[in-house]
């Protein structure tokens, strides 16, 4: 399917969706609250059929964390780009995906573990790479650990 | 690492709990894994990393975009090169330059090098985990000959550091085409001798059929990539889907089995090794002249947005995702290392099985350690 | 009977023997010094043979993986083993807190003990036997079964996990394996009609059991083979020691002297069992005659028997090395496998083939 196509079933599903491509892949922007209804029917659906999942990841943009999903189907070969907006960086809570694709289980650990979000529904939620009882998360922009050397 | 919590010494009645690693007698790396066993069967795996992370993610966030390229050959250092060029790719995307003909043409040869330098370590390893201890040996003569082509070449023997955005930093070595051809001649007849050690012998069948099985779904499902997923049925060679550096002008056969075990993914690799022969043959005489580096500015900047790359290392698809905002050094960069992924159908795999089947699965996933925790 | 033309080693013995008589008095001090001096050569020569098969391994292995081996220490590396051998000595022999003491220190000897005695009952040489008693095969047969319980202690003493796993995989492999060799003898003992290991040799005296026996004997021959690896847990069958799963098995816990004594074993365990299938298929000491082609018989006697004795064993030795750098390991399971689904059933029907030719004298 093209972007065109892609963007009409999107609206379909999702009517407040923000659309985004100024990049090579069609970026589809949601709110964090609404994303498991949406990315099942991504992978459930037989002519969107998205079941390849090969990158998860988050972006801290200072007032928001932004989810990244990287989305392929290997029946209809199309690529979209879900990101879904956390508003709360405090407390940045989301729902796990780790029952529509497998893969995501470490990658949301990762996640977890260098930007402190929260899934919910989590299989087993642990810090991957670092100490349990590490101070921090790593990769937010507002981290300080004293050993940091400016350079 | 994780301190002890109490889900990891739950057990059952008449279970035991086994570490494995992180010190590990073959060079998979500081992989630490907690098997629970009854008896001789797996009942459960779980992997604990983080014993090698060195926040390179982190770490690219203040470097420049010419400095960041080297700081990923330490992550699949088997493949350096090849880690290197995406990264090199990703940046040109940003720019929206493209390297020159004789640029393309280099990377693409001393990528197949990389990759069946890469395989044939691969294959010395998996003979010394299974116990036969010969291969190791026969295979790194092989990988000895390419090396020394890089080392003329790139100045490195293991960490290439060769790449620009734009090109190549230096031209090849007058020897390159000579040496090149006799290496290839030579393993395209000793391939036939691995066939006769390894994989005809009736032990290394048995080790090998019928263990470690997964599905074309699970393969999809659980991210997989390169030749794991490939030796399932799974068709994600990036080289065909989504080709990089002139790797559509060059004729080869992506390489599928549906046999899903350990013994499918290690004649995969195999057949690999004769495709990567191939490919280094059509282009070995047909180096096109020219600039050797597209012309870019000292500090580069790129443009605000998000570029991903992916290229396929040995091991499988490695994304390179750069999110820019306009300033001299990345803002964020996610490295989607294939390994990752892999590692985490490790589980599936192994459960219902013995040890020795444990070993045999580590061995042909070819994980190498660094790239899991970057 | 036909003329052996060979030197007899024992007028050499009984010249000694008559001289010892001659100068003490008492025949039991006679017995005593030849035992003391029988004693003191064996261990000699089990100590230059240790080195000698050391030296061997490291080379063979070498030159099959394309790479020297030892070149360095003495003459082509040479004395490689002396150096090791001096660096064990000066190692600290640790022994873990929480094991138990007692036992931890007795297994290395119940294991180089019970190696050392099979030595007892072979033929190096015409006429050169320790002792050379009437129950030989069934002698070496049930002392070799000894070493397992020297192997269980190690790994039981050592209270690691990993070392306990190791001992009761070796020992399953050891005792199912057992039963494979012991079948192979017996086939031998059918056809001789006699356990007495100078018997068997002296019934080869117009031709080798294997090529006389022709085709029951040439399975027997290589089911031996196979099970003896096995026995002696030499790779493909070396999961007790697999490095790249449980670190050492069990032998992980021990450092030094003690972990000296179970390589030793390792290596006389190797040529004991290749002297036994040597002397058993392939005529010990005899030399190399077919039927009654007399002339070519004495020809062949001139060759000393020692020199035919070490020729065969060591030519068995080097097949049982060869098959270690060839092979990836067995699993543990397969390895079970192996013997009880295959070897033993062919064993069996096997010694039913053996009877018969030997009713029937369907042999040469």
């Amino acid at each position: 399917m093209t972007n065109e196509e892609l963007k009409q079933r999107f609206t379909e599903l999702l009517p407040g969706a923000i659309y985004d491509e100024t990049g090579e892949f069609l970026n589809v922007i949601i709110n964090s609250e609404v994303l498991l209804p949406f990315v099942k029917e991504l992978r459930n659906n037989d002519t969107l059929s998205f079941d390849y999942l090969f990158c998860l990841t988050c972006v801290d943009w200072k007032d928001h964390l932004m989810m990244v999903y990287h989305l392929l189907s290997k029946d209809h070969k199309h690529t979209v780009v879900v990101k879904a907006k956390i508003t709360d960086i405090t407390n940045p809570e989301i729902e796990s995906v780790s029952s529509i694709w497998k893969t995501a289980n470490f990658h949301e650990r990762e996640v977890y573990d260098l930007f402190g979000v929260k899934f919910l529904n989590h299989p087993d939620l642990r810090r991957i790479f670092l100490d349990e009882d590490w101070p921090g998360h790593p990769l937010r922009k507002n981290y300080v650990d004293e050993n940091m050397i400016e350079i | 690492m994780s301190a002890l919590i109490e889900e990891d010494y739950i057990t059952e009645e008449g279970e035991f709990v086994i570490n494995i690693g992180p010190q590990h007698p073959s060079t998979h790396g500081v992989l630490h894994i907690k098997a629970w066993l009854d008896g001789e069967t797996i009942k459960k795996v779980q992997p604990h990393l983080g014993y090698i992370h060195r926040s390179i993610e982190k770490m690219s966030e203040s470097l420049s975009y010419r400095n960041f390229i080297f700081v990923t050959s330490r992550m699949d250092y088997i493949s350096a090169h090849i880690n290197n060029e995406a990264c090199a790719l990703a940046v040109e995307k940003g720019l929206q330059i493209e390297a020159p003909p004789r640029a393309q043409v280099i990377r693409i040869l001393m990528a197949e090098l990389t990759r069946l330098a890469s395989h044939q370590l691969w294959w010395g390893a998996t003979g010394l985990d299974l116990g036969a201890i010969t291969p190791f040996f026969h295979a790194f003569r092989e990988r000895e000959a390419i090396i020394t082509i890089m080392e003329n070449t790139c100045g490195a023997r293991l960490t290439q550091n060769y790449m620009v955005p734009g090109g190549v930093m230096y031209d090849l070595h007058p020897d390159f085409q000579k040496e090149t051809k006799a290496i290839v001649k030579q393993v395209k007849e000793k391939l036939g001798e691995y066939e006769d050690l390894l994989t005809g012998n009736v032990i290394f069948e048995q080790r090998t059929k019928g263990v470690g099985y997964i599905s074309k779904e699970d393969a999809i499902s659980y991210g997989c990539s390169g030749p794991t997923a490939r030796a399932s049925g799974v068709s994600c060679d990036v080289r065909k889907w989504f080709p990089y550096d002139g790797y559509d002008k060059v004729v080869f056969d992506e390489v599928l089995d549906t046999g899903g075990d350990c013994y499918a993914r290690y004649m995969v690799r195999m057949r690999e090794m004769v495709q990567c022969c191939d490919i280094i043959d059509q282009l070995i005489d047909n180096i096109p002249e020219g600039d050797f580096q597209a012309k870019t500015k000292n500090v580069i900047k790129l443009p605000k947005g998000e570029f991903y790359q992916r290229v396929e290392t040995a091991r499988g698809e490695l994304g390179v995702y750069l999110v820019s905002d306009g300033a001299a050094s990345p803002y964020r960069i996610k490295y989607r290392s294939p390994n990752f992924s892999n590692l985490s159908a490790l589980e599936h795999m192994a459960v219902g099985g013995k040890i020795g089947d444990l070993v045999a699965i580590m061995a042909t996933l070819d994980l190498v350690i660094p790239d899991i925790d970057r | 009977m036909k003329l052996l033309l060979a030197y007899s080693f024992a007028n050499l013995t009984s010249a000694i023997h008559s001289g010892l008589s001659g100068s003490m008095g008492n025949e039991t001090l006679v017995l005593i010094t030849e035992m003391v001096i029988t004693g003191i050569c064996l261990l000699g020569f089990l100590v230059i043979l240790s080195f000698f098969l050391g030296y061997m391994e490291r080379k063979v292995a070498a030159f099959m993986q394309i790479r020297l081996g030892p070149n360095r220490v003495g003459p082509k590396g040479s004395l490689q083993i002396v150096a090791d051998t001096v660096k064990l000595l000066f190692k600290e022999g640790l022994t873990p807190d929480a094991s138990d003491k007692f036992l931890f220190n007795l297994a290395p000897f119940i294991v180089v003990v019970t190696s050392m005695l099979v030595m007892a009952p072979m033929a190096f040489a015409k006429g050169f036997q320790i002792w050379d008693l009437n129950i030989g095969i069934l002698y070496v047969s049930s002392i070799s079964s000894m070493g397992v319980i020297g192997i269980l202690m190690a790994g039981w003493s050592s209270n690691n996990k990993y070392s306990l796993l190791g001992a009761m995989r070796s020992g399953a492999q050891i005792v199912s394996y057992e039963l494979s060799i012991g079948l192979s003898l017996i086939s031998i003992v059918i056809l001789t009609g006699s356990l007495r290991i100078s018997d068997i040799v002296m019934s080869q005296q117009n031709g080798w059991w294997l090529f006389k026996g022709h085709i029951p004997v040439i399975i027997s021959f290589i089911i031996f083979i196979i099970a003896s690896t096995a026995e002696i847990n030499r790779a493909p069958f070396d999961l007790a020691e697999a490095e790249s799963e449980l670190t050492a098995g069990f032998h992980t816990e021990y450092s030094g002297m003690k972990f000296a004594m179970f390589l030793l074993s390792e290596y006389i365990n190797l040529f004991v069992v290749s002297a036994i299938a040597a002397t058993i298929f392939l005529g010990g000491w005899m030399p190399f005659h077919i039927g009654s082609w007399e002339g070519f018989n004495h020809i062949m006697d001139y060759i000393p028997s020692s020199l035919w004795f070490f020729g065969k064993t060591f030519f068995i030795i080097f097949v049982i090395m060869w098959f270690r750098w060839t092979f990836p390991r067995l699993r543990v399971d397969q390895l079970l496998n192996l013997e009880w689904k295959y070897l033993l059933p062919i064993s069996m029907v096997n010694i039913l083939l053996v009877t018969l030719i030997a009713i029937m004298g369907w042999h040469f």
